[in-house]
């Protein structure tokens, strides 16, 4: 079941969970960084606070979904379960490494408690939509979260999904949309030499709200506010329901916030030790609002 | 020659139809051709079981994988070439290697599309289908055969790809027959050459035996039902003792069937193999008849083209004589 965990101990968690994703990924020499790092806060406000899940019994059937779509953010995704006690946080340091269970990509056939195996992107929002229909048809009472990134609703498959659930009513789906503001190359603004947000302003939201979706939208890094508004979006409307969370990529190092180069890219040790020390500066810091 | 019986995609529409009917886990994804596939059946019978997802393969394949997740037996219903043309990424990436329990089924497949043409025609997605791993691929010729295919489908504990074709096919099979998932079945006996087949070009091969036994040609054929994983025991007991197989099927002959074949009897180097089927070319739109005219799978091309492989393969049998021509140039 849900845990019950303080806003204070949350932003720790956030803190546990960027220090694993930055040490696995430089340990591996290879996987994301900037996607994972804006996922964190979410994550872990769906796993501490919102999602109603049994670690110890992952195959649970009465457990909520959870499809991380968005699946090159999977070791932000492994480092929370780890710290949720799906397995041992030792284990993170494991992903990438050949015969790993924590993929590059999320692998369901290799890690219990993985809904769905992810990578390509646009296709893990559909199978949430698949989800979501069996359970409606079952009279199943859980709910299924699906976490995209903003760059991923280029993918037509999305809006593909987004109709269908739209027409078949599916108020027990929630779509998590990760708006870090950039992707992984995107688009270039000749006038500032910067990369193009893939959508700018109201764009997204617009577009889910004219999919026929509730679009609740925000602060994806605030843990005061976000378990709130992911529990309010589990609240049945007849209609299915986004969280458009405006987040930064690489949030929560500072020489990796807004820069796509991040997407992913490996820090040297020098890098890793500035950035586990920014970390620490957080973790120290409960006075510091994200 | 023979009558022409139910279109396998009627069977299709009625045994998916009689499954929901039975089992609460079989679900039917409709991509907005249910009128034209034989789905249409399912909503008739089973409404709430007939998922209609709109024009949108990728989306629909994925779905599928998310019912199965959660304990459904989905089939994808919708044209052969957008099932794996369109959706190949689905289903390499949510149905394949999670190893889910979905089938997709191909309709349309083959060349008789109903005077689509070559937009609709795909002639490589049993080509496509077989290399993706965990895959199961079947063609069934007839509707005895059909109806056995689906049934044990729907209780295969993975994923699966089956053709299924537009037009009114004959019965080549009788009630007794027993399809068994890789399984392939001697149709009819003989001692010069084995011909191996598939789906519903099997019957034309069965003609075209025919045609070959009144020119004193005796002609073994293979029905080949399940094209992954291949009978490698039957391919290779028919091979013995023939001097030419010749596979023959209405695909493309790049990597279906006649590729299959090639792989498990060049490993064993029994016999010299021949592969007939579309060439590497896309189809066009035109009268059914006048199709397999041209693209020579009518049992009269299919017995004109063995026989002409046999000569070659004669001529070839006499190796002494050709060396000396060739040495006294």
């Amino acid at each position: 079941m849900s845990a019950s965990v303080e806003e204070a101990d949350l932003r720790t968690l956030a803190c546990d969970a960027r220090e694993t994703v930055l040490r696995a990924v430089a340990n591996a020499r290879g996987g994301h960084l900037g996607g994972p790092l804006s996922a964190v806060d979410l994550l872990i406000a769906l796993y501490f606070g919102v999602l109603r899940i049994r670690p110890e019994e992952p195959t649970w059937p009465e457990r909520d979904r959870f499809v991380l779509s968005k699946g090159h953010s999977s070791v932000a995704l492994y480092a929370v379960m780890a710290l949720r006690g799906y397995f041992p946080l030792e284990e993170v340091m494991t992903f990438d490494a050949i015969n790993s269970r924590l993929q590059g990509h999320p692998d369901m056939t290799a890690l219990p408690g993985l809904d769905m195996s992810t990578g390509s992107l646009g296709l893990g929002f559909s199978a949430g939509v698949g989800i979501a229909l069996g359970a409606q048809l079952k009279g199943s009472g859980f709910t299924t979260f699906v976490m995209l990134g903003d760059g991923e609703c280029n993918e037509g498959t999305v809006w593909e999904g987004a109709h269908v659930a739209h027409r078949y009513r599916l108020d027990n789906l929630v779509a998590v949309v990760d708006q870090n503001g950039l992707q992984q190359f995107g688009w270039l603004d000749p006038s500032t030499g910067r990369r193009v947000p893939p959508y700018v302003g109201a764009e997204l939201a617009d577009r889910w709200r004219a999919f026929g979706w509730r679009v609740l939208e925000a602060d994806g890094h605030d843990l005061r506010t976000l378990p709130a508004v992911l529990q309010d979006a589990r609240e049945g409307s007849g209609a299915p329901t986004v969280v458009v969370a405006r987040t930064v990529k690489g949030k929560g190092v500072s020489f990796m916030e807004g820069d796509y180069s991040w997407h992913s890219r490996v820090p040297t040790s020098d890098e890793l030790a500035r950035a586990l020390g920014e970390i620490d500066v957080t973790r120290r810091t409960p006075e510091r609002v994200p | 020659m023979r009558l022409p019986g139910p279109a396998l995609r009627q069977v299709l529409g009625e045994t998916l139809s009689e499954l929901a009917g039975k089992d609460p886990k079989i679900v039917v994804l409709d991509g907005d051709v249910g009128s034209s596939t034989g789905g249409a059946a399912v909503e008739t019978a089973h409404p709430e079981r007939y998922l209609q997802t709109g024009i949108g393969e990728q989306n629909m394949v994925a779905m599928a994988a998310g019912l199965a997740t959660v304990g459904f037996v989905p089939f994808i219903t919708t044209f052969a070439c957008f099932a794996v043309a369109r959706a190949l990424d689905s289903i390499r990436v949510l149905v394949a290697q999670p190893g889910l329990p979905v089938t997709i089924v191909g309709g349309y497949a083959g060349l008789l599309t109903g005077m689509t043409g070559k937009t609709h025609q795909i002639f490589n997605d049993v080509a496509i289908m077989r290399s993706l791993a965990s895959m199961t691929v079947i063609a069934p010729a007839d509707q005895i055969e059909t109806r056995q295919v689906i049934e044990r489908l729907a209780a295969l504990d993975g994923p699966a790809y089956v053709q299924i074709t537009r037009e009114p096919s004959s019965a080549i099979f009788d009630e007794d027959y027993r399809f068994e998932v890789g399984r392939a079945v001697t149709v009819r006996h003989g001692h010069d050459l084995v011909l191996i087949s598939t789906g519903v070009q099997t019957t034309r091969v069965v003609d075209a035996a025919e045609l070959l036994a009144e020119r004193g040609v005796s002609a073994a054929v293979l029905h080949c039902p399940t094209i992954k994983p291949i009978d490698e025991t039957s391919l290779v007991e028919a091979a013995l003792g023939a001097e030419l197989v010749v596979t023959v099927e209405e695909q493309s002959v790049l990597g279906g069937l006649g590729g299959a074949v090639a792989e498990v009897l060049a490993d064993k180097a029994l016999v010299p193999v021949k592969r007939l089927g579309i060439q590497d070319c896309y189809g066009e739109s035109g009268p059914n008849e006048a199709l397999l005219e041209k693209y020579r799978l009518s049992a009269a091309r299919v017995a004109d083209d063995v026989e002409q492989l046999l000569s070659t393969i004669h001529s070839r049998n006499e190796p002494a004589i050709e060396r000396s021509r060739l040495d006294d140039d």
